[in-house]
């Protein structure tokens, strides 16, 4: 089947098997950022922006899409780098696979909610793991943002 | 892995019940739960173009589409107001804020889940489904249809006579399922308590005293049964129940009406 999307801000259209998940559609576009982890729906590595709120790829069928808007970390890299460099000092980066996932749904916290505490962060990245940080190194780095903009 | 030959948009709600009636077929919610079966559908069928990812009200209650997500409740000012909180406590627990971006009102109380927080909640409250064959009932008639049924859940009502509510779950792990799942909710004819997650699927107890948490608790703890699973025993659960549903109760009473 055909599928129209707006893919970052540009008009795709691509054909897809109708049991085509999102995050595959997305990788045979050209997004490798959207990484496969779990693939149970639990741990966020895989998410992206659909219509603005930050979905799970893995668990959307790319039909699903069609007639959308959707971003990847590849359409929100200006976004992305006010913060990051905060993060990677903080050494929250380790073996770095968990990060897009962790920076889109970081995207839509603070879209949300600028000025988040550090409970807020918790809760709103819940659902987004990492097996290398223990979270402590991300919350430092999302506080250290906040903190420079004051 | 889930196989799909087909993928349709129905454009009317009697288009989508048609095809829901064959074999084979299957209505999307979220797609969540569906997503981890292994199983080939011939026709998925999405709701998407339905407009029912609206909550609505009037004077008397809350009309919450089907396709309304999880972090739509949460987030809904009325609804939070209503329930003193219990909506955004029931759900904020499911996995993350992308997951309940997806996860709708629909397939979770469609697909009557033991475990469910979100089914637990609505039948305390009272709450109704609407389907579009089988008509308007309460959550908790709904839950005793047989599961062979084949019809579109098309709405979710919630009644305005809710005064006070609070909710408790209990988790090996944050955001892990529920071992135990509880609800209060006041109205003018008392005190209804939902507990869920037994593992089996929640049950009500009516007509319960709103002070003396204590025994209140004791005697909802005595009436219903539990079961072991993977995340806990029977008897651990017996004490959980004991225990969320008077902090349920006490919390439910520090409310103002
Ligand atoms: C990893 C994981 C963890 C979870 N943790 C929790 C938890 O802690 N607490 C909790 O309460 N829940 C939990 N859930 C369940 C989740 O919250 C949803 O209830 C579940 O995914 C179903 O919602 P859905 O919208 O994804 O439905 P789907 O998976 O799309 O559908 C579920 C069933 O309902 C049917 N259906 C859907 N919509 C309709 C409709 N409108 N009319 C008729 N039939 C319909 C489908 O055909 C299917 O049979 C979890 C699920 C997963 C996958
Ligand atoms: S790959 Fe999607 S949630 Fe893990």
């Amino acid at each position: 089947m055909e599928i129209k999307l707006n893919l970052n801000g540009r008009a795709v259209t691509a054909s897809a098997a109708p049991d085509t998940m999102l995050i595959d559609f997305l990788r045979e576009q050209g997004c490798l950022s959207v990484k496969r982890g779990y693939e149970t729906s639990n741990c966020g590595l895989c998410t992206v922006m659909m219509d603005g709120k930050p979905i799970l790829s893995c668990s959307t069928l790319a039909a699903r899409a069609d007639g959308h808007e959707v971003y990847t970390l590849e359409g929100l890299q200006a976004e992305a780098e006010e913060f990051a460099s905060f993060v990677a000092n903080q050494g929250a980066d380790q073996c770095g696979f968990c990060n897009p996932g962790f920076v889109m749904n970081t995207i839509a916290l603070l879209r949300e909610n600028p000025d988040p505490t550090d409970d807020e962060i918790r809760a709103f990245l819940s659902g987004n793991l990492c097996r290398c940080s223990g979270y402590e190194s991300q919350l430092r780095g999302i506080r250290a943002y906040l903190d420079s903009r004051k | 892995m889930l196989r799909i030959k087909e993928y349709i948009r129905p454009q009317s709600l009697e288009e989508a019940y048609q095809l829901c009636q064959k074999k084979g077929n299957v209505v999307l919610g979220g797609m969540l739960w569906l997503k981890m079966q292994n199983r080939s559908v011939n026709t998925a069928i999405d709701l998407q173009d339905l407009g029912l990812d609206k909550i609505e009200e009037n004077d008397e209650e809350y009309r919450i589409g089907a396709m309304v997500t999880l972090r739509q409740l949460e987030q809904h000012a009325g609804l939070e107001r209503l329930t003193h909180g219990a909506m955004a406590e029931a759900v904020r627990h499911i996995v993350g804020v992308q997951f309940r971006n997806l996860a709708t009102i629909g397939g979770s109380i469609y697909g009557r889940f033991g475990f469910s927080d979100v089914l637990t909640l609505f039948m305390a409250m009272g709450a109704k489904v609407e389907l579009y064959n089988g008509g308007v009932m309460s959550v908790e008639a709904f839950t005793h249809l047989p599961r062979e049924i084949r019809d579109i859940l098309v709405a979710v009502i919630v009644p305005k006579d809710v005064k006070r509510a609070a909710y408790q779950s209990q988790r090996n792990a944050s955001t892990d399922f529920p071992v135990l799942t509880c609800a209060v909710c006041e109205t003018d004819e008392g005190v209804t308590c939902a507990v869920g997650a037994r593992p089996a699927l929640a049950v009500c107890v009516k007509g319960l005293p709103a002070d003396a948490p204590e025994e209140t608790a004791e005697t909802v703890t005595e009436q219903l049964q539990f079961g072991s699973s993977l995340r806990a025993g029977e008897e651990y659960r017996r004490r959980i129940c004991r225990v969320l549903v008077r902090r349920a109760l006490e919390a439910m009473n520090a409310q103002e009406v």
